[in-house]
């Protein structure tokens, strides 16, 4: 009884804290520090897309316009010349959507299923398989460029949207496959036999079990993938095709076509477009992707 | 007679390595089997065998005295239980149920019967529409158990189902298992390596090392009888005392350092000289008396007691060796005290030292 009396005398609840500790403090100076210096590029764009030309080569870098217009950022769509045509970036943007969705499903897909045998459907020689898989995922692509140039003329697919597609699909293989494997080893090998003796097979428990677990990882792949092909330039500059040449081309020709004097404002525009697409990406689904990178690591 | 479940000469090699050697298992209809075991004795892969799991590498496996051997999981009429539960996290608990119904395609009436009745049987009916994460241990333990009790089977497997539980729930769900084998009077094989459950749960127990059964006996007789020194040391808590010494007279008598113990009334066959073997003696069939008798007696000294509620469990020191004894607690010595033990030799277990075989 004694006892209780004094343990209620003391205080109770959180320790208090003043609001600012100099740890904090300094922690806090160089976050906002490091975040001013990665933001400070894109200030400057989206302030340079608004000017126009003569207000550009007269005012100062970091000044914003003092007659913000959207001109710059139209023509970069609809009439900025990439060579020879003069249609905007519209075109490469569009030959990026047909080249980056077929990529992604079909990479994903065989992946996914690919991981979840390697996995759970042990076979002879699944070990060497896996083993060759991941080398795979780190021989240079340079090495490859060559032969794949003669394999897809062999098939007759070279500078089309198959070709490109095709590269894209098999050079994501690998790691992908890494991946879904890995992710379905963290799962519990008991639910894997709780479904057998239920009587699922083999597609009833990849679909109906499995699948539905793994959202995480299919997000972190979506993600993989679709910024990876979105950024890429080598593959869609050698196997494409001049028609099918995806954002990246056109913007490097855009920015790169030497005609009269340069148009900062539409170059600025014409990049944040292209950037836009892995952006919006990644503020959509950081919560997930962060998610599916920690679901290995701890099992929920 | 046909048996529920008849495994003939089971061996199962992973690479190079043997886990389970040449295995032979009859189990009655209605049987409760359990397999117990240490660590890596291969009680769970003959399970897993069993469940189609894992493939044979010889021999053959009967369920109702068909040859499944090389039959899917889904058609050897078994259900099992897993330790982690491995309920399907996406799925409610009605889900969960129904899965394996609805993959078999079974009519909607009926799957809703079966988790009705099961859902009765288990008292998991407020539960039906929660997911599996919503659930306690017990609970979800209980609709793992659901799981295989709707698909109607012959034969449920348990992989140390309530390993994962805490120990007051752990004695819960165990009498309710025993319960539900009671009322169902299914086939239940059981691996463990909590000798408790074997003992309290099991029609007749597997003690299993190395990929070999060691024995298969009732409880009251692996208890009583253990048939080698593994099995005379793996069960029972506390442990069984060993003695080393030798059997002498002619098989009449065992003498461990000074003393000879008549092995008179001794429940075996002893009429021949061993110069090496040990005497079993279980913590509750000594007895502790102050005065020496010549054949009966092994004289000990205390060395301290651990007071355990009813009793205490006294350890001495007699001809080099450390005894425990349980005892009632107002009956226990002193430490430091002199005793004399007097065996109980109809209860006790003499095994020969090389081939640490009973005797």
């Amino acid at each position: 009884m004694a006892n209780t009396s004094t343990i209620s005398a003391e205080p109770s609840g959180a320790k208090p804290k003043p609001f600012i500790t100099w740890e904090r403090a300094v922690v806090y100076t160089v976050l906002i520090v490091c975040a001013l210096f990665f933001l400070l590029p894109l200030y400057i764009m989206i302030i340079t897309s608004l000017k126009s030309i003569s207000e550009i080569q007269g005012g100062n870098i970091f000044v914003p316009s003092s007659n913000p217009s959207l001109a710059a950022w139209e023509k970069a769509w609809n009439s900025a010349c990439t060579g020879l045509y003069c249609e905007g970036i519209k075109v490469g943007f569009w030959n990026s959507i047909k080249i980056t969705v077929p990529s992604t499903i079909v990479s994903i897909a065989v992946a996914s299923i690919s991981g979840y045998s390697l996995a759970n459907w042990p076979f002879k020689f699944s070990e060497g398989f896996f083993t060759i898989l991941l080398l795979g995922s780190f021989i240079p692509y340079v090495v490859m460029l060559y032969p794949i140039v003669i394999i897809t003329r062999y098939l007759g697919i070279f500078s089309t949207l198959p070709a490109v597609v095709l590269v894209h699909t098999i050079f994501g293989l690998p790691i992908q496959t890494l991946l879904f494997r890995n992710y379905f080893a963290s799962l519990p090998q008991e639910l894997f036999k709780a479904a057998r003796v239920d009587g699922a097979s083999y597609w009833q428990i990849f679909f109906r079990v499995f699948v539905p677990m793994s959202v995480p990882i299919f997000t972190v792949s979506v993600i993989l993938q679709v910024t990876g092909i979105w950024n890429d330039f080598l593959f869609g500059v050698i196997y494409a095709g001049p028609t099918n040449y995806p954002m990246t081309v056109q913007l490097n020709n855009i920015v790169n076509s030497a005609q009269g004097g340069k148009a900062y404002n539409v170059d600025m525009a014409a990049t944040i477009l292209t950037g836009l697409v892995p952006l919006t990406i990644y503020f959509i689904s950081g919560k997930y992707f962060v998610r599916g990178i920690a679901a290995g690591a701890v099992k929920g | 007679m046909s048996y529920s479940v008849s495994v003939k000469n089971l061996t199962l090699k992973f690479g190079a390595a043997e886990v389970l050697k040449n295995l032979n298992l009859d189990v009655e209809e209605g049987e409760f089997i359990v397999l117990l075991g240490p660590s890596g004795c291969g009680k769970s892969t003959l399970l897993n065998c069993l469940a189609g799991l894992l493939e044979l590498s010889e021999g053959q496996i009967h369920i109702k005295g068909k040859n499944v051997t090389w039959a899917e999981p889904s058609e050897r009429g078994i259900g099992m239980v897993f330790q982690s539960y491995a309920l399907y996290p996406q799925m409610t608990v009605r889900g969960n149920l129904s899965f394996g119904l609805k993959i078999a395609g079974l009519p909607k009436a009926d799957i809703e019967a079966r988790v009705q009745r099961a859902s009765e049987i288990l008292q998991i009916g407020p539960y039906l529409d929660r997911k599996p994460g919503a659930l306690s241990g017990g609970q979800r333990q209980r609709v793992a158990i659901g799981r295989a009790l709707v698909r109607d089977v012959d034969v449920f497997l348990f992989d140390e189902p309530l390993s994962n539980l805490d120990a007051k729930l752990r004695s819960e769900l165990r009498v309710e298992l025993k319960r539900l084998h009671n009322r169902l009077q299914n086939t239940m094989i059981y691996v463990t390596h909590d000798q408790i459950e074997a003992l309290t749960l099991a029609d007749r127990i597997a003690i299993m090392r190395g990929g070999i059964i060691q024995q298969l006996a009732p409880p009251q007789e692996v208890y009583n009888r253990p048939v080698n020194l593994f099995v005379a040391g793996f069960i029972g808590s506390p442990a069984m005392n060993f003695l080393k010494g030798a059997v002498v007279d002619g098989g009449k008598a065992f003498q461990v350092g000074n003393t000879k113990v008549s092995l008179e009334g001794y429940d075996g066959g002893t009429n021949i000289e061993r110069p090496k073997a040990i005497l079993g003696l279980r913590p509750e069939h000594l007895l502790i008396q102050p005065e020496a008798e010549a054949g009966m007696t092994i004289p000990a000294q205390v060395e301290l007691d651990e007071p355990m509620g009813a009793d205490s469990l006294v350890w001495l020191v007699a001809e080099g060796h450390q005894l425990s004894v349980r005892v009632p607690v107002e009956n226990r010595p002193k430490p430091g005290a002199t005793v004399h033990l007097k065996v109980e030799i109809h209860k006790a277990s003499v095994f020969d030292a090389e081939s640490e075989q009973r005797i």
